[in-house]
């Protein structure tokens, strides 16, 4: 290499190798990146491979319990293949929790930053919204609004999206607050850089490990969310099927099919799981100060 | 003192006035609004629901309607019932207790099997338990509650018929045992996620008072090991969870909705759902108050007892 580029400040692909081996020597992540990769593999791939699709309603074969009839995880009380809805299920419950991630994670870095840069009457403003909205138990802010609101993905997304940025809000304030008296703020404005251009280009850049651990953690409470909801009847609606959805009927047959509620419960608890042990990996690789480097 | 506590209570009380007009807008500004459910009705004109919009006062700009709502439910004037008629506050009263009940004994089972854990993965850190209890922990949180609620059915009223699936207690019994045989499932249902929650909290605040001063002190004053962990340590390391307890009370509010929902628990959860599949508007708001002054009013009392017993808090 050139002595150019070794003397340029060449400090973020340094760091992020560095977090990417720490994230690859956590055990826990790798197991969870794998939970998660399989997931996504079988939701994607696997509907290409089963002989029945999600919509597919046989009568004659109601309540066929697990390997039976081509059925690997049988049927539910329609006849249809449980498996295939499963992966469809997958595909539209993880896309909710990607979206929300998307959503949640913007609104909760623009309050963040703009609060942690101005402080004083906008911070105070901004953050006691944030309270408020952490006052409520999301799950009943949800609810009411799900229940208003024509439930589709997208919609389904927004509103989640709308109970989930108080986080990444509060993380990201505290962050740019810290640095917002550092030199190279200084320097920034007196370069005349325009206040939009220090916040989202100097300042957020450098929040970016703890808002990355954040978004992990919400897709994971996002795909749980959207389960509690569609389980209560209020998110996505049959039949397009969604891992909550799937158990919505469940607990009626929990005598004679278990395996409804056993199934789809479980794809969540690896989703979730998965995402979970991701993020606190990233946690790890990301917080220089816990390994002492 | 008195200073503090008045602070901390209209700081409380600004939040509230936050949270109850976004639960109103909400509310009234979603597609559909209270008189979806006049629509629904057959033979229902435009002409015939705008007169009963006039007649509620539903007709008045939003913020109006706020004040007007406002101003009753500070002289305890919560609104009646579209389902029965029946005033919100009487509704949501006859409902607290179940829903109390149910959080109270959760948070008991949560606090005391989490904190063990959490002090004891501390102690032994690095260990096997530390490391189990740590996956554990994410495991846990990762579980829905209601999913979980079902798979306790199954083994253990389904399959064993050790405990009844549901409701608070048998007509016609109702004794503490009875009582309890309904409670034990839902509330250890409930507690799970919190268990894990504390573990990981309590392992961390014990960590932190390990490394202190204090703690070498004791120890090189040569008191014994137990007296140590037990009077030192423990105790110091669970002030920070009474704050702790008070953050997570939406977070147990909103697992009790699920919660008496697949345990036919007749709290506040159920009348929520109840009420939200009526369009009952009144009840659903008030319930929407009632959860945030139940989580501000836990959040003050917790701060308070905190300031109390830690004499390193300053409050001035």
């Amino acid at each position: 290499m050139s002595s150019l580029t070794a003397n340029t400040p060449a400090r973020r692909p340094f760091i992020k190798s560095r977090a990417l081996r720490r994230f690859l020597s956590h055990k826990l992540a790798l197991i969870g990146l794998i939970m998660v990769l399989t997931l996504t593999a079988a939701c994607f791939i696997g509907p290409f491979l089963l002989p029945y699709d999600e919509l597919h309603i046989d009568l004659m074969a109601r309540f066929a319990p697990p390997g039976t009839g081509g059925h690997i995880f049988g049927t539910d009380p329609l006849g249809r293949d449980i498996a295939a809805r499963l992966f469809h299920a997958g595909q539209i419950s993880m896309a909710v929790g990607f979206a929300v991630m998307i959503i949640a994670t913007t609104i909760g870095s623009v309050v963040g930053v703009v609060s942690g840069y101005y402080g004083g009457k906008v911070a105070a403003v901004l953050m006691r919204i944030v309270d408020a909205f952490l006052s409520f138990p999301s799950v009943f802010l949800l609810l009411a609004l799900a229940a208003f609101i024509q439930p589709g993905p997208v919609m389904i997304a927004l509103i989640i999206s709308a109970t989930s940025w108080m986080e990444v809000a509060r993380i990201v304030e505290a962050e740019v607050k810290s640095l917002r008296n550092q030199d190279f703020v200084q320097a920034a404005h007196m370069l005349g850089l325009s206040n939009r251009w220090i916040m989202f280009r100097e300042l957020l850049p450098n929040a970016i490990g703890p808002i990355i651990v954040a978004a992990t953690l919400t897709v994971a409470r996002a795909i749980l969310l959207e389960a509690y909801i569609s389980f209560l009847g209020y998110g996505i609606q049959p039949p397009l099927p969604s891992w909550g959805n799937m158990l919505n009927g469940a607990q009626q047959y929990l005598q004679s099919a278990p395996w409804l509620a056993i199934i789809p419960g479980l794809a969540i608890t690896i989703a979730v799981t998965g995402f979970n042990f991701i993020g606190d990996g990233l946690r790890d690789a990301f917080d220089s100060r816990a390994q002492g480097e | 003192m008195l200073r503090y506590i008045l602070s901390r209570l209209g700081q409380s009380l600004i939040l509230l006035l936050i949270v109850s007009f976004i639960g109103f807008a909400v509310l009234t500004l979603a597609p559909g609004g209270p008189l979806s459910q006049f629509a629904l009705s057959p033979g229902m004109t435009q002409e015939q629901i705008d007169k009963i919009a006039a007649q509620m006062g539903l007709d008045r700009p939003v913020v109006v309607q706020y004040f007007d709502w406002m101003s009753n439910l500070v002289v305890g004037d919560w609104g009646t019932s579209y389902r029965d008629g029946q005033s919100v506050l009487h509704v949501i009263g006859s409902h607290l207790f179940a829903t109390l009940l149910l959080m109270g004994t959760a948070t008991v089972i949560s606090v005391s099997l989490g904190s063990t854990i959490g002090i004891f993965s501390a102690l032994k850190r690095g260990s096997a338990f530390d490391y189990a209890t740590t996956v554990f922990a994410m495991v846990a949180l990762s579980i829905p509650t209601f999913w979980f609620g079902l798979i306790a059915i199954y083994f253990f009223s389904l399959n064993l018929g050790w405990l009844p699936a549901g409701n608070m207690y048998t007509v016609g019994d109702g004794s503490v045992l009875d009582y309890a045989s309904h409670l034990i499932m839902p509330a250890a249902v409930l507690a799970l996620v919190d268990v894990a929650i504390w573990s990981r909290y309590m392992r961390t605040s014990t960590l932190n008072v390990i490394n202190q001063d204090f703690v070498r002190t004791a120890k090189s004053k040569g008191l014994p090991r137990r007296r140590v962990v037990l009077k030192h340590i423990v105790g110091n390391s669970l002030v920070p969870m009474i704050t702790l307890a008070g953050l997570q009370l939406p977070m147990v509010l909103g697992g009790a909705l699920v919660t008496e929902t697949v345990f036919t628990w007749p709290g506040m959860g159920r009348l929520f759902l109840d009420s939200l599949g009526y369009s009952d508007y009144p009840v659903v708001m008030g319930l929407l108050m009632a959860s945030a002054i139940l989580v501000l009013v836990g959040n003050l009392a917790a701060d308070l007892i905190v300031a109390l017993i830690d004499p390193r808090i300053r409050l001035d």
